[in-house]
């Protein structure tokens, strides 16, 4: 109740600030009262309890299954290329630079052609989620793998410790912290880039139903998706968080 | 107790044997403090006992048999304390153990919790490191390297990034620990002072490449109190030691 408390009163400037741009939004979109280009905050939230059916029972699922296999997969993939470039030098000095540049590639642009190669099934979706996902994970992950310092290997070295007793006992733990920054990070990323797979190609989900307001120049109803899409981030980043806080009792250097 | 025969070795960064045809012994139950300017080589000796380092040349014997090959010969304990900061005092204490294997988790926390009183730390096993004082993380890790099991300890300097007080009460102890343990200790300190008050004899590291340690035997008794060092024979040691030492850095 206490820790409650004092996470308002933390969070209350960024509350009052919040509130007060939403204001200016609002006031600004009463006074240029075109809906269809700026829709205001109470237009929007009207919209969006008006279309809470489809938008939560069809769209919200179809989007959070993409979210939930794209960060699947990155994460997986992720942590395994992260762990191996740690283990191998020959194989961080591979697959480094291939990951990195990876990145330069314009996911938004080549999108289409995924939908070429698995049409309008989920899996277009779920590879730009995850080409755009893995990154973070994977370099944060190293990071923190590599965090770990050579003395405290070395102490355990001379108790006559294995690989995986320095693996499991010392990078894991460094590793932690850095883990749970990534999938602070991986989680809206995914769900950005679930939606805009949808954008390029879709048949249901958030940013489908979003790009189809659009069509109709529902200036509320492309906004309402994007709502849900903040609130849902919003949330599973504050669940990650609360297990960080379960889970990580320390941060760097003590 | 631990004997060097011969024994050099050279960093690959440097184009001569940092330690050449070194020779010396210690006797089983004696406390030597090695002193020597920083960067002279006295690090290298003990990295080479613990196994991290591989003499170039040269046969390293503890107990009488080679080290090579060979686990849990010997305890070491470096400069900085190295508690991680994500397990308890006791996960730390208990890590040789656990490495180890073989133990369940009652017997680990029963035989970390007797290291940890005998240190004075009763109580202490489940808080977390950064809960302790510098001289109680010290002496955590100091339980940390008796739960080794090995007679032989080796102590890089380990009070060294401690306050003058807490030194000076930990050297006490660390006495009152070898004598109650019958360990046989290799410290490391260029502390003169430090180095008179806890050994039987000092090791001089008089130049570098380190060719031979220099054994000084110190002019007291144990047990000790720091009475032993305003005597007149110690305060002229500490001045004769201080020279041989300076003169290294001046050349």
């Amino acid at each position: 109740m206490k820790n409650l408390r004092t996470s308002c009163k933390a969070n209350l400037p960024a509350g009052i600030f919040s509130f007060a741009l939403l204001l200016c939004w609002q006031l600004g979109a009463m006074k240029m009262n075109k809906a269809f280009i700026l829709p205001s905050p109470t237009q929007i939230l009207q919209k969006l309890w008006e279309l809470r059916e489809p938008l939560l029972t069809v769209h919200l699922p179809t989007t959070m299954l993409i979210t939930g296999i794209g960060l699947v997969i990155s994460l997986v993939l992720g942590l395994a290329l992260a762990v191996v470039m740690d283990a191998n030098d020959l194989v961080r000095k591979m697959l480094y630079p291939v990951v990195v540049v990876s990145q330069t590639i314009p996911t938004t642009a080549i999108a289409p052609l995924f939908v070429l190669w698995f049409g309008y099934s989920i899996w277009s979706k779920v590879l730009v989620t995850v080409l755009i996902t893995f990154f973070p994970i994977t370099i944060t992950v190293y990071d923190g793998l590599r965090s770990s310092k050579t003395e405290m290997e070395e102490l355990l070295q001379t108790y006559g410790a294995r690989k995986r007793d320095i693996f499991m006992k010392i990078k894991v733990p460094c590793a932690l912290p850095y883990f749970f920054s990534a999938i602070k990070m991986a989680v809206p990323i995914s769900i950005i880039g679930a939606a805009i797979g949808e954008w390029l190609g879709a048949k249901s989900g958030l940013g489908y139903f979003s790009k189809r307001m659009m069509t109709q120049l529902d200036g509320a109803g492309v906004f309402a998706p994007i709502v849900l899409l903040s609130a849902v981030a919003i949330l599973a980043v504050g669940i990650v968080s609360l297990l960080e806080k379960r889970f990580v009792r320390w941060r760097g250097e003590s | 107790m631990l004997e060097f025969q011969s024994v050099s070795y050279q960093y690959s960064s440097e184009d001569f044997d940092i330690i050449d045809r070194l020779s010396f012994r210690v006797s089983p139950g004696s406390f030597h403090c090695i002193i020597g300017i920083s960067g002279c080589g006295k690090s290298t000796i003990f990295r080479m006992t613990n196994g991290l380092l591989r003499q170039k040349a040269g046969e390293i014997l503890v107990g009488g048999e080679r080290i090579q090959g060979r686990k849990n010969y010997c305890g070491y304990m470096p400069q900085k304390d190295l508690l991680f900061p994500w397990r308890t005092v006791g996960g730390n204490v208990t890590l040789p153990l656990e490495i180890r294997g073989g133990l369940s988790k009652k017997e680990l926390r029963k035989q970390g919790e007797t290291a940890l009183a005998d240190v004075g730390l009763a109580g202490c096993f489940d808080k977390m490191p950064d809960e302790l004082s510098g001289g109680m993380r010290q002496r955590a890790a100091f339980a940390r390297t008796m739960l080794t099991g090995s007679d032989l300890l080796l102590l890089d300097e380990p009070f060294s990034a401690l306050d003058f007080l807490t030194r000076i009460s930990m050297q006490e102890w660390l006495l009152d620990q070898w004598q109650r343990h019958n360990k046989t200790i290799l410290f490391i300190t260029h502390d003169v002072e430090e180095a008179l008050f806890l050994s039987s004899s000092v090791l001089v590291v008089e130049k570098t490449p380190i060719h031979e340690l220099k054994e000084i035997p110190v002019p007291a008794a144990f047990p000790r109190d720091r009475s032993c060092l305003k005597t007149p024979e110690m305060v002229e040691l500490k001045e004769h030691l201080i020279d041989l030492l300076r003169k290294q850095v001046t050349p």
